[in-house]
């Protein structure tokens, strides 16, 4: 692995809060190009705090930050967010239609080189099993699945390195997670430098969706052991 | 002009204090407990008015820069007060920037009617135009501050996902919170705006009323009336302004971060009071 291949890395993140007083301890993790990451943890480990912290969206979150081998304080937020996304299972839509939504990011200043690209994102929506008719329907007619596959595809049609994929499968049924994995794997492929971040509940998809599987406890990350019982606390 | 109108004899507002004893009596009848509270009010009325007559005829009288300054500023604590009691989460920086857009919106538009509107008083800080001036102003820009201020803290608590949503995608701070902002303005602009629309059609205005029943010909009653509507106005809209920008400013930083735990914990310490 040469130094160009890191994508994106932190080191010794702290996240100050909580009954205990720090919510993440020292967490480094380093992002190479190609690589498949997926977090576990119980609720409330800090998996969200993490996700959020490397996106450079908590207020209060402390550490150092490497972006394509520059610290990310020499980029511009907005521009270091265009390639290192967040994606939240409560990504929120607007109340217009499924293709106003896609639009979005298009119109934000860091994306004026970037366009909306019709018949591409009518490609990606085969592979979810749906046609083109999807783009028209209104977002208040979607169900809740619906809405969170829109919000995915709104993200894997971006120029993005690293995606921090928050839960973006759960209260899914079994087909439609199917699709989505397919379509964020399809991502990935679509171009060398890129990385994605998944967290998820389910062991059974941490293992098929990555090649590294971490675990966080108590705001601490650790490689996924499979001997230690994810409910089992250790320090 | 001082002919013009009936200059009230003391009996004269006794007989329409009497008038309150009609509530009393409606009061007692209905048995609705209102009377200690009635008696209290009309006591505080008749205090309070004569206290501000007596304090505003020696401020008169006196007509020093100094002294029509400490009454104005003394009202706009009031009124930094009043919106302060009526903010429905408060979180640490709100009174600064409740002082901020009160003071500054009043004040700066003040000095530009006294200066340019009413050039020729003299002297310029004449107490005679000021003082009504700033208490017509801050006792309407009031409402719009208030309303646009907890329009926005309470929209940086219900549509947090949205701002984050667009701050993930690479929003800027101000991207993400634009159509939150709009909203906010909007609301706070919106009773003002009405009052533009309605102005004369319902009810005349406290000003334009007291001017005619002093004997002013309406149509110069009206000419001030006119100058005082767009004063408010533009107070107002600067005030809104300013209170919904400051408290952006308070929750984001300049690496396009919000900091929605202020918001949270304000809410949550107001929950338990």
């Amino acid at each position: 692995m040469n130094a160009t291949s890191m994508l994106l890395a932190c080191y010794d993140l702290c996240r100050p809060g909580g009954p205990e007083g720090m919510l993440l301890h020292d967490v480094t993790l380093e992002i190479r190009a190609a690589e498949r990451h997926a977090l576990v943890g119980k609720s409330g480990s800090g998996k969200s705090l993490l996700l959020r912290a490397l996106a450079q969206l908590d207020f209060h979150a402390r550490g150092r930050l490497m972006f394509l081998g520059r610290s990310a304080e020499a980029i511009a937020v907005p521009e270091f967010r265009r390639q290192v996304i967040y994606v939240t299972q409560h990504s929120t839509l607007l109340p217009t239609t499924v293709e106003d939504n896609l639009k979005i990011p298009f119109q934000l200043a860091c994306r004026r080189a970037e366009s909306y690209d019709r018949a591409a994102m009518i490609r990606r929506l085969e592979l979810l099993g749906r046609d083109a008719s999807f783009l028209e329907k209104p977002v208040s007619e979607l169900s809740g699945g619906e809405a969170r596959t829109v919000a995915l595809l709104r993200v894997t049609q971006l120029q993005a390195n690293v995606l921090l994929l928050d839960e973006p499968t759960s209260s899914l049924d079994p087909e439609t997670t199917g699709a989505v994995e397919r379509l964020i794997e399809s991502w990935r492929q679509a171009q060398a430098d890129r990385a994605y971040v998944w967290v998820t509940h389910s062991l059974p998809q941490a293992r098929r969706v990555a090649d590294q599987v971490w675990e966080m406890q108590r705001g601490r990350l650790q490689p996924w052991a499979s001997h230690t019982p994810p409910s089992q606390e250790s320090t | 002009m001082s002919d013009a109108y009936l200059n009230l004899a003391p009996w004269q507002v006794a007989s329409a204090a009497a008038l309150v004893l009609i509530n009393g009596t409606v009061s007692v009848r209905l048995q609705l407990g209102l009377e200690k509270t009635l008696v209290i009010a009309s006591l505080r009325t008749v205090a309070q008015l004569l206290l501000v007559g007596l304090v505003l005829h020696w401020v008169f009288e006196l007509n020093q820069l100094a002294a029509v300054i400490g009454i104005m500023a003394l009202m706009t604590c009031i009124a930094v007060g009043t919106a302060w009691q009526r903010a429905s989460r408060r979180h640490p920086g709100m009174l600064l920037n409740i002082v901020l857009s009160i003071w500054g919106s009043s004040w700066l538009i003040l000095a530009f009617t006294m200066t340019v509107v009413f050039r020729d008083t003299t002297p310029w800080y004449d107490p005679q135009y000021a003082i009504p001036l700033l208490g017509m102003i801050l006792g309407n820009t009031l409402n719009g501050i208030t309303l646009g201020l907890n329009t926005a803290v309470d929209a940086y608590d219900d549509r947090r996902q949205e701002v984050e949503t667009l701050l993930a995608l690479g929003a800027t701070r101000w991207e993400a919170a634009r159509r939150l902002t709009q909203q906010s303005v909007r609301v706070g602009m919106i009773p003002i705006i009405n009052s533009m629309m309605i102005v004369g059609l319902v009810s005349l205005p406290g000003m334009m009323t007291g001017q005619l029943l002093s004997g002013v010909e309406p149509l110069a009653a009206v000419r001030y009336q006119i100058v005082i509507m767009f004063v408010i106005a533009s107070a107002t809209s600067l005030g809104v302004v300013s209170v919904v920008v400051l408290t952006f400013l308070r929750v984001s930083n300049a690496h396009h971060q919000f900091d929605f735990e202020r918001i949270r914990a304000a809410a949550r310490s107001d929950e338990r009071r």
